[in-house]
């Protein structure tokens, strides 16, 4: 009897360690920060500054799309103080009421970025959202495994490199290629026009390597691959370590995006969360996050700040006219349904 | 008294993280959220019976079945040397079998990628004698390579116990009444093994069916199999309804499997895993 006691005794006070945090760790809850953000998004030694600046912790989880991340935080239960989505995805959870307002009295470093950058369509005023960085989508070939150049969508059905080619595992961006060399908008909700895309993913998925996620750059700098769907700024980073590739934006025109810090609904530090973004939208860290990640800066000070080279990078600052091409993505609403279904269809298909 | 007591944090467990958890899986499949809260939903389920999908599930079966019969090939024979050899060795080869499960299972499986690829280990050897690269990756033998490679030891170790306890004066005995080492093998040791055999398909089968890391790492996402249906239904498409209805038909499929092949081993033995 007396050793039932004791295990009893045992039980109650191990459920106690697991479901009580005393007061100690709710000071240090204070000076944590849950930070979201894209795989491979971050300068080195960045969140270590940040950390001993502020005398904060971060803890720092990745994502590979904004729906895996929108997902997350939909579902609850997460405590994420900052996440970085694109500009259709801050459009969606805008809608759905699930981001926090930023009060840019306390972002320093905003009046540092380019008008154009603010007041985009997805977050008037910028009520919701600060500029983190914008790129374009392409097409990333290895010069050394193509004959001629590319400058088409449709290249990416050219059997002649008939697993060569890898595609991105997102429903968005893949729908968007198949859309846009069909001839119709990336944006595009129209059953008949989607139908027409899924076809041609159908027909493209026997020349596919692979569909792939960040994994996709080591594979092209490795030569494994002649040619993949990519980010510019992933394109500038691919192209420093293997200078046979280049990186193109085709001619159909693609994809343009811009990627914001927001706070999510329910975080717990909304004044640490104005810190980091405010420290990230300094130029001089600005700076060092671009010349790592690569991707382009919408910070007129961290433009003026880096070398000519990088500055004047066609793949990462293209010319007004490439631009002009590019559609920016807008949440597609309800058509969500009809995108799901088609990707899941593509994916399922033998 | 006591051993109710002592069974209790095992009851707590099991309730808290596998009860509850396939009571909730089975919840969402039947319910979906409307404003007003929850109303049934059978959707999920009508959905499933698609041709695509049903290929789908085919697909995971045929190629779970197959690693299987791959990791039995195998596997018995490696037990059943691994029982036969000096103790010394026993622990050697046991510990090489086991030593790679100290690894993380993703980077186990990560590693085949330069192994495999294009300019990989394999290509890069076979390159240097003039053959030009093949493709290894992203197919459907990769990820059979995969599972076959992360899930033997699940076969070889239940054979290889169950080997181990066979009264070697059982086969003493069959080779003095003149049975030779076909008629022993297949008359005293198979029998006697199948209660580890089973075990080991069970073990194997299971994470075979529904794995959906291996197919996305080793099969570029290409060879989409129920268990990655049920991950994007889960992370990129947020049908809740629809992943939670397809993976209680998984369970139900492998609930099934495992009572035909309980009752095979009861029928054998009279002693279970259950």
């Amino acid at each position: 009897m007396k050793k039932s006691i004791v295990m009893v005794l045992i039980l109650v006070s191990s459920l106690v360690a697991l479901v009580g945090c005393g007061d100690p760790q709710q000071l240090k809850e204070d000076k944590k920060l849950y930070v979201y953000n894209w795989g491979d998004y971050i300068g080195e030694d960045i969140i270590t500054d940040f950390e001993k600046k502020y005398g904060a912790e971060v803890v720092y989880d990745q994502y590979a799309t904004n729906e895996d991340m929108y997902v997350k935080i939909k579902q609850g239960g997460t405590k994420y103080d900052i996440a970085i989505p694109s500009e259709y995805m801050i459009e969606k959870m805008i809608k759905e009421d699930m981001l926090e307002p930023i009060d840019l009295a306390r972002i320093s470093n905003f009046g540092k970025i380019n008008d154009r950058f603010k007041n985009l369509a997805s977050d008037p005023g910028n009520k919701y959202s600060v500029p983190y960085m914008w790129g374009t989508m392409g097409i990333v070939y290895n010069s050394s495994m193509i004959d001629g150049e590319i400058d088409s969508w449709a290249a990416l059905w050219d059997e002649k490199y008939a697993k060569q080619i890898l595609m991105i595992d997102s429903q968005r961006e893949s729908l968007a290629v198949a859309l846009k060399k069909s001839g119709y908008s990336m944006n595009s909700i129209d059953p008949a026009e989607v139908e027409a895309a899924k076809q041609a993913l159908l027909e493209q998925k026997p020349l596919v390597l692979a569909y792939v996620g960040d994994n996709y750059k080591d594979m092209m700098i490795g030569g494994e691959a002649a040619m993949a769907v990519a980010w510019s700024g992933d394109a500038v980073f691919m192209s420093e370590e293997n200078e046979d590739l280049i990186y193109v934006v085709p001619e159909e025109g693609s994809n343009v995006w811009f990627d914001s810090m927001i706070i999510p609904k329910g975080a717990r530090n909304v004044e640490l969360a104005h810190q980091f973004i405010d420290f990230m939208t300094r130029p001089d860290i600005g700076q060092r996050n671009v010349e790592y990640i690569g991707y382009s800066t919408p910070n007129t000070e961290t433009l003026a700040l880096l070398d000519p080279e990088t500055s004047g990078d066609p793949a990462a600052y293209p010319s007004d006219e490439v631009l002009a091409k590019c559609e920016v993505f807008v949440d597609p609403g309800p058509a969500i349904e009809l995108y799901n279904r088609v990707w899941t269809e593509v994916k399922s298909a033998k | 008294m006591l051993r109710r007591f002592s069974a209790a944090p095992y009851m707590l467990w099991t309730i808290l993280f596998i009860l509850v958890p396939v009571f909730m899986v089975l919840f969402y499949s039947l319910f979906s959220p409307v404003p007003a809260g929850y109303a049934l939903d059978l959707d999920g389920y009508h959905k499933f019976v698609d041709p695509l999908y049903l290929e789908v599930l085919w697909r995971s079966i045929v190629i779970a079945f197959k690693s299987t019969l791959l990791c039995l090939l195998v596997g018995y024979p490696l037990a059943l040397i691994l029982s036969r050899i000096t103790p010394r060795f026993q622990k050697i080869l046991v510990m090489l079998i086991i030593l790679p499960m100290w690894m993380n299972f993703l980077l186990r499986t990560y590693a085949w990628i330069p192994i495999l690829g294009r300019n990989g280990l394999i290509n890069t050897l076979l390159g240097s004698f003039g053959v030009a690269p093949l493709n290894l990756l992203f197919n459907e033998n990769a990820v059979l390579l995969g599972m076959v490679y992360n899930f033997l030891p699940f076969m070889v170790l239940p054979i290889y116990t169950v080997l181990m306890k066979i009264d070697r004066q059982l086969i003493e005995a069959a080779e003095d009444l003149g049975a030779d080492r076909l008629v022993v093998f297949r008359r005293i040791i198979l029998p006697l093994s199948i209660p580890g055999l089973i075990s080991g398909v069970m073990m194997v089968f299971m994470p075979a069916v529904s794995t959906f890391v291996i197919s996305d790492l080793l099969g570029g996402a290409q060879i989409t199999l129920i268990g990655n249906l049920i991950k994007d239904q889960f992370q990129t498409v947020y049908d809740w309804n629809f992943g939670s209805a397809i993976s209680m038909i998984l369970m139900v499929i492998i609930l099934l499997s495992m009572s035909i092949l309980n009752r095979y081993d009861k029928r054998e033995r009279g002693v279970s895993m259950w």
